[in-house]
């Protein structure tokens, strides 16, 4: 590389502000610069403007204040044609794949080569095949996208970027859905990507990644760039610090569980048959009274399918679920909340969690409209309606403008306390929650698991899912770890018990004998 | 009676009532691949029947005739992509409030330019005429079934194979299928969505109008007041039976056009006519039922059969 490529950077970001519609102040006068030849991490919580400042390098969304400069020269990207044409490429969080098409098809897309006013699908195929060689990214060109892996659909996206001559290429978390062999695979091509000169751009949450692979590191906090640091030159301790602004520690009182009675049984449930593999394999164990059962793995081995089959969103296939005796699969959702006394917290709650269009009050009461206090004759009482409303907002402390705004105007973290406290504001005898904190703030998470705690000691049974292992450790009593639709490992204490020991058993390396296993099943 | 179902003459039939269904599942089809489900199509072929009948009446020039007719079915479909995808109106609201306004525009027109609200008889248009194929045409049974049909005909199939070629050959039909089905993904390589749906819908008002043209100036030389009778909608239905392949929608709608021919028939026979003529809507939605239901069972015993094999192999 010559010099002058050194002394410019690649890409140069500054005075970036974006403040949203809503009023959201997503980037404030963040400079941000990266050169050829590195891997630089952008790092910062949930919210703090990461992915805003990468979807305005990528033309994706509109800067209020600020300038780009390419290679020194002030350029304007108003749109992700314009963004490849100045040979940036972007890796989405959400894979930007044609399901139905094959690989070759998704890579030639919008650039086809030609053969008449025909697609050259030979020619699509070949200029595949010689990427993938150049860049030692193995792929099947014939293969339809649908039938991928994730990590495999993942390199199809990167090479789609490269055929595109991509230069510079943005990664948005790219290990959040990945396993770690996946993750260690896709490092090895980044390594290969930096040896052949091209940038990549690193948006992360997990700092042991980004000691382990990125020479710089720009922190963003609360959308203000928190200073660009030599990565071996900074500590964890102190990336976390500039993150959060304080030591992440998270010291709740809990009290030693009492469990009572048994609540949900769950015996040889199996499901995904007609599908190839099955994404549950014989799951057996049992939530009693008074404690929280914690499922720990890594994403994709079953817990989805799992907690959907226990909240009736999917039929069960084979294999027994009882609460409190009653049959699941004999109930409607609705019998499963009303008449099991069920709570579910859904892991995407604006898909399932919330109906994000409506108000925050109908959102809250909207399991409870059709009771004598809220409706009659299918009136609504509004209000007993805006009563209560105000009450749980107030318990909940769910930061809004008033009870009537839209819950698609709220954060994330607000978002999800809408959610939590329609479902654990009224007596239930189990609840069962998926991801209770996934992106949402500190404050916002060490409300719910207090508020989890105090429903145990209440006598509630609790089945938590996390694929976030400090979270899950925090909260469980007990805890089985899942691994490809099976549960391989179950805790009674987690005394004792270390994130690597857990690790082993999330990774598959290790498996507990069958009699160890059956303790998670009490009769 | 059975002799009637029996003759090349019945085949023919099916062949000529298919003809408009099949235009209508094309133009469904492409809009559908990207990803609009065009509801005006029936509407759209109303419209072009007319405009084609007008223009040849006013000028004796049929290939203006022609011409004029498909401008208005290609404007018709961006008139719809304008509304919904420019301007992000509701897409079933928007096609309600296109066919509720051509309705009234198709007789106010014709009444404007021939006096007449309930067709065009009073002014002499034009017609495509019959095409005999030459061999073809003398041989026994066969050359009665297929030779000798109308040009618009012949148009229909051959734009069976121009809608496959063009979905899946041709650089533009990878990117409506793309951007039907993924449209973000479009997106992020530098793809306009808004651009392809709307050449997706111009295409989709260019079969609509020849199939609407093949009414009013080939099977008759003749605009009747809402004379496609819901033939668009048959169409829409056509290409969901046949799940996005132009071969399988062409099928749906040969099936559809045999429903068809099947009232004729029975209706010569002096069964009770209205009856008789919900014959192919009947079948049309029967044939969608069986055919979920059909989806919905085979899923189901692909995982009982799962299950069981899953069994013996524990029991074993």
């Amino acid at each position: 590389m010559s010099t002058a490529e050194h002394s410019v950077p690649a890409i140069e970001m500054k005075g970036i502000t974006k403040i949203y519609s809503n009023g959201v102040v997503a980037n404030k006068d963040v400079d941000f610069s990266v050169n050829y030849g590195e891997i630089h991490a952008v790092m910062g919580e949930n919210g703090a403007g990461k992915s805003t400042l990468m979807k305005m390098l990528f033309g994706l969304e509109k800067m209020d204040k600020g300038q780009i400069l390419f290679e020194g020269k002030e350029v304007s990207i108003n749109s992700p044609a314009e963004a490849i044409a100045l040979k940036i490429g972007m890796v989405h969080q959400e894979f930007m794949l044609v399901p139905s098409l094959t690989v070759a098809e998704n890579m030639v897309l919008r650039e086809e080569p030609r053969k008449g006013i025909f697609i050259d699908h030979n020619k699509a195929i070949e200029e595949t095949k010689k990427i993938s060689e150049m860049y030692n990214l193995p792929i099947d060109p014939n293969a339809r996208i649908a039938d991928l892996a994730v990590g495999i659909k993942q390199r199809v996206e990167i090479l789609k970027a490269l055929y595109r001559g991509a230069k510079i290429l943005i990664l948005d978390e790219p290990t959040a859905v990945l396993t770690p062999q996946e993750t260690e695979e896709l490092f090895r091509q980044l390594l290969i990507l930096k040896e052949h000169g091209h940038t990549v751009i690193f948006i992360s949450h997990k700092i042991r990644e980004i000691k382990q692979i990125c020479d710089r590191i720009t922190i963003l906090k609360n959308g203000r760039s928190m200073g660009v640091y030599q990565v071996k030159d900074i500590s964890e301790g102190d990336i976390s610090r500039l993150m959060v602004g304080h030591e992440v520690k998270m010291n709740l009182d809990k009290k030693p569980a009492s469990p009572g009675k048994t609540v949900l049984k769950v015996e040889h449930l199996s499901y995904g048959y007609g599908e190839g593999k099955l994404k549950l394999d014989d799951v057996n164990f049992s939530v009693r009274k008074g404690e929280i059962i914690g499922i720990a793995g890594v994403e994709g081995n079953g817990q989805r399918e799992l907690l959907e089959c226990l909240s009736g969103l999917r039929k069960i296939q084979r294999g027994k679920v009882a609460i409190n005796g009653n049959d699941v699969s004999k109930m409607s959702i609705y019998d499963i909340r009303e008449k099991a006394k069920t709570a579910y917290i859904p892991q995407d709650r604006l898909l399932f969690g919330v109906a994000s269009g409506a108000t925050i009050q109908e959102n809250l009461l909207a399991n409870r409209m059709d009771y004598e206090e809220f409706s009659k004759a299918g009136v609504l009482k509004e209000k007993n309606f805006v009563k209560t409303a105000k009450e749980l907002i107030k318990e909940f402390t769910i930061k809004c403008d008033n009870e009537k705004q839209l819950v698609n105007m709220l954060s994330g973290g607000n978002i999800q306390k809408v959610v939590v406290a329609r479902e654990l504001s009224m007596p239930r005898e189990l609840i069962i929650i998926d991801q209770p904190s996934r992106g949402i703030d500190i404050g916002a998470t060490k409300f719910i698991h207090q508020k989890i705690f105090e429903l145990r000691d209440a006598g509630t049974a609790i089945l938590v899912n996390s694929a976030d292992l400090a979270e899950i450790r925090e909260l469980s009593d007990s805890l089985f770890v899942m691994y490809e639709g099976e549960i391989v490992a179950f805790f009674r204490s987690l005394d004792g018990v270390t994130e690597e020991q857990l690790g082993e058993y999330m990774l598959g390396i290790k498996k507990q004998t069958p009699e160890e296993i059956k303790e998670a099943f009490h009769e | 009676m059975l002799s009637s179902f029996l003759s090349a003459e019945f085949f023919y039939t099916i062949i000529r009532v298919s003809t408009p269904l099949i235009f209508a599942a094309m133009a469904s089809l492409i809009a559908r691949k990207g990803g609009v489900t065009n509801i005006t199509i029936d509407s759209t072929m109303l419209m072009s029947a007319l405009t084609g009948v007008l223009v040849s009446a006013f000028t004796q020039n049929l290939p203006l005739a022609i011409f004029c007719g498909l401008v208005m079915g290609v404007v018709m479909g961006i008139f719809m992509g304008y509304f919904h995808i420019m301007m992000n109106t509701n897409l079933i609201l928007t096609g309600v409030a296109i066919n509720t306004f051509t309705r009234g525009a198709t007789v106010m027109i014709l009444y404007a330019f021939t006096g007449d609200k309930g067709s065009s008889s009073l002014v002499k248009s034009l017609a495509v005429g019959n095409w005999d194929i030459p061999v073809i045409k003398d041989i026994p049974i066969l050359g009665q079934i297929i030779s000798g049909h109308n040009g618009f005909t012949y148009i229909a199939f051959l734009s069976v194979i121009f809608t496959w070629y063009l979905m899946y050959r041709t650089p533009l039909g990878l990117r409506i299928r793309a951007v039907g089905e993924n449209s973000s993904a479009a997106k992020s390589v530098g793809e306009n969505p808004a651009k392809i749906k709307l050449i997706a819908l111009a295409f989709s008002g260019f079969f609509s109008a020849l199939g609407g043209m093949y009414m009013s100036m080939g099977n008759m030389s003749v605009f009747i007041t809402n004379m496609t009778g819901g033939r668009g909608f048959i169409g829409v239905a056509a290409d969901a039976m046949g799940r996005g392949n132009p071969i399988g929608a062409m099928l749906a709608s040969l099936l559809f056009g045999t429903a068809n021919a099947v009232a004729n028939v029975l209706q010569i026979n002096n069964f009770p006519v209205d009856m008789v003529m919900a014959i192919p809507y009947v079948v049309s939605i029967a044939g969608i039922i069986i055919y979920s239901a059909h989806e919905q069972h085979k899923k189901n015993s692909k995982i009982k059969k799962a299950i069981a094999e899953a069994e013996r192999g524990e029991a074993a």
